[in-house]
């Protein structure tokens, strides 16, 4: 049991063109029955906060490759990636690298 | 180890997978610092090790091809996107350093404004451009903002390939660095206010604003921008597109080289980028050029060098490095922006180097090594040959060649012509009309020979140009504005003029339909040791990932990798 949580999610690189431009989001995640892991946190990203193209930002149950994941400005594969338990005010950032040079 | 039928899926069964780094590892390299980034597969760095290490890289690319002389300028091709703004940010930082270690060369920053190409609206464009310059104030080098549109006004002279200066010599460079930190040493110890760099460097701060007054802020003339979005529009296949934008891209930035004296121009392609760039170019047909395509040097426009700092860096540690460290960017929409994966070749290998990456982490940097070992020789031994006239590449076809299924497909685009007999081909009074605008014109009872004139011009191209141009279909009535006055449509020779607009006179005609269908094998005129190096290496593009075919030299490596006090 999970209680609900307050993060917030950001977005660069490009990726916020899918997300209407909006670079910051603060969202609060309800509490549910499973814990929030990253995993959870993107299908909740898809269906809530996505508006258009999720093949560009998602790729099975994780994010598309080219797409970093920061978690409190350190690299999620230090934190176990997917499965990394969010915690209360935690910041997860979004950075597209597909965009731009 | 390939079989039928094995999933790939599954973990490899050598034992428990090996530990994830987590928060009870320490950085590898200073093993004190708590790990912030993972580079390559499993090295965990702290932030400043990481710092250390980013910067390294990029010093230690310079000095390892000697290539930038001391005092020599150079034009720093900025997009506003992360790697070239990491690389803009990298020349600031190694500008300002202590005199043993300091960056020795002059930088000016060239912004080139493609909203043209991507149908964004001139409002849009002023607000990037806005950003862009108030970045480039902060930035304090002389900078320099283009309108893609410019490329209409470029001189005839842009399209030929100008005496090659000799490449320095180890030794010229290492006489030229000393000769250098000795004037330094001199000045400063007469007491001029320091070495000479930091006098240059304050000139330059003091003109943080240089804009070009040929320049000025303001929307460019509007037929040029319709011009510019009909090429574009007419062309169709993204692939096209894309390689467009860069052919023209490219010859505007060298332009603006040429004009204030740059002899280098630095570009911000990364690792990732130049890894996808090889495989695209070899999808292209491009494999002769990937030597000049994907090296750290291109001197294929002779006067103008084109150096790729950054082909080190992969984008996650651009990326990483960018945000940590607060590195400003300008985020600007591009013409693949939102594309789907399958929208063009470069969208495609982008996705399946990626993805391949995500799974055997070795993939770039293996691609990456290959196209070290690229060796830039010339075709049967004649460096000086005809060039293309959109690539500047040597050409690697031979029109001579008719056996082969290549030399059959080149020759149909010769054939184009109308069957005129040759003392009517050179209808050069029909076409060149005043300056400024030339219309298909109809003065004569027959159209003038605007087949003539395109296949004469396709005959010039190397084969992914032509390719390229096959996607270019050009307007019912072409209305193409001349740069430089009249031009002769009948007789085009190598080093003659061909304004860029004469690109949308070239379009297929009905009966042309060779696309980007199944090609035959081209005949590459890379050297063999290219050509084996490439079907070795790609043979270890499995797990396996330490590629160790050590074939032909790699290009420009000096036999000291150490650097000190002539490092640049």
């Amino acid at each position: 049991m999970a209680a609900p949580l307050s993060v917030e999610v950001e977005f660069g690189g490009g990726a916020e063109l899918l997300f209407d431009g909006i670079k910051k989001h603060q969202v609060t995640l309800p509490g549910q029955e499973e814990p929030w892991d990253i995993r959870n946190l993107l299908v909740w990203i898809k269906k809530n906060l996505l508006k258009e193209r999720p093949e560009l930002f998602i790729q099975g149950d994780s994010v598309r490759p080219g797409i970093l994941v920061l978690v409190n400005d350190a690299d999620w594969e230090l934190l176990g990636e997917l499965d990394y338990q969010l915690q209360d005010q935690d910041s997860v950032l979004f950075i597209s690298t597909l965009h731009g040079g | 180890m390939c079989q039928v039928g094995e999933d790939y899926g599954d973990p490899a069964p050598e034992g428990p997978p090996p530990p994830r780094p987590g928060h009870e590892l320490k950085c590898v390299k200073c093993k004190e610092g708590l790990p912030v980034v993972v580079i390559r597969a499993g090295d965990a760095f702290c932030r400043d090790c990481f710092r250390a290490f980013y910067i390294h890289k990029f010093r230690a690319v310079l000095g390892k091809n000697r290539l930038i002389f001391p005092g020599e300028k150079v034009l720093l091709a900025w997009s506003g996107g992360p790697s070239s703004s990491s690389m803009v940010w990298q020349v600031l930082e190694g500008l300002g350093r202590d005199s043993a270690k300091r960056l020795r060369f002059v930088p000016g920053v060239v912004y080139v404004d493609e909203g043209a190409a991507c149908g964004q609206s001139w409002k849009d464009r002023a607000r990037t451009l806005a950003d862009v310059k108030l970045i480039l104030q902060t930035v304090g080098f002389p900078w320099h903002t283009v309108a893609l549109e410019e490329v209409f006004a470029l001189p005839p002279s842009v399209l030929r390939c100008s005496a090659q200066e000799p490449v320095g010599t180890m030794g010229n460079y290492k006489v030229a660095v000393d000769s250098f930190l000795q004037q330094e040493h001199m000045l400063g110890a007469e007491g001029v206010g320091g070495s000479p760099n930091s006098t240059q460097g304050e000139e330059q701060l003091g003109q943080p604003c240089t804009q070009d007054p040929q320049h000025p802020a303001g929307p460019p003339p509007a037929d040029q921008t319709e011009a510019l979005s009909r090429l574009f529009d007419s062309v169709k296949t993204l692939t096209a597109k894309e390689e467009l934008l860069q052919t023209l891209r490219t010859h505007l930035i060298l332009h603006v080289a040429r004009t204030h004296g740059y002899s280098k121009v630095m570009t911000g392609d990364s690792c990732t980028r130049l890894a996808i760039k090889l495989m695209t170019s070899l999808a292209l047909g491009r494999g002769a050029f990937l030597a000049w395509d994907t090296g750290f040097s291109d001197e294929r426009h002779g006067d103008v060098v084109v150096v790729r700092p950054m082909r080190e860096h992969t984008l996650k540690e651009v990326a990483f490095y960018n945000r940590l460290f607060a590195v400003p960017s300008v985020f600007t929409p591009a013409i693949d922006t939102k594309a789907p994966e399958k929208a063009s070749i470069h969208r495609l290998m982008e996705g399946f180097l990626l993805r391949l990456q995500a799974q055997f982490p070795s993939t770039v940097s293996t691609v990456y090594r290959t196209s070290e070992k690229l060796v830039k020789a010339p075709r049967d031994g004649c460096a000086a040959g005809p060039r293309c006239l959109l690539c500047m590449c040597l050409l690697d076809v031979d029109t001579a060649d008719s056996a082969t299924a290549f030399g059959a497909q080149t020759q149909d685009c010769s054939q184009m012509r109308p069957p005129t007999p040759p003392a009517e081909a050179p209808t050069v009074p029909c076409c060149s009309t005043e300056v400024g605008r030339v219309q298909n014109c109809f003065r004569g009872t027959k159209p003038c020979g605007r087949e003539d004139s395109r296949a004469r011009v396709i005959e010039q191209l190397c084969y992914s140009c032509r390719v390229n141009m096959k996607d270019v279909v050009s307007p019912s009535h072409p209305r193409v504005v001349l740069g430089g006055g009249a031009h002769p449509w009948g007789l085009l020779p190598r080093s003659s003029s061909w304004p860029f607009s004469a690109v949308a006179l070239l379009g297929p005609p009905a009966t042309l339909h060779l696309g980007r269908g199944p090609a035959p094998q081209p005949k590459v005129w890379a050297s063999p040791t290219a050509g084996g190096v490439l079907e070795g290496s790609f043979q270890a593009l499995a797990p396996v990932g330490q590629s160790s075919q050590g074939m032909a030299s790699p290009q420009g490596l000096a036999g000291d990798p150490g650097v000190s006090g002539g490092e640049q």
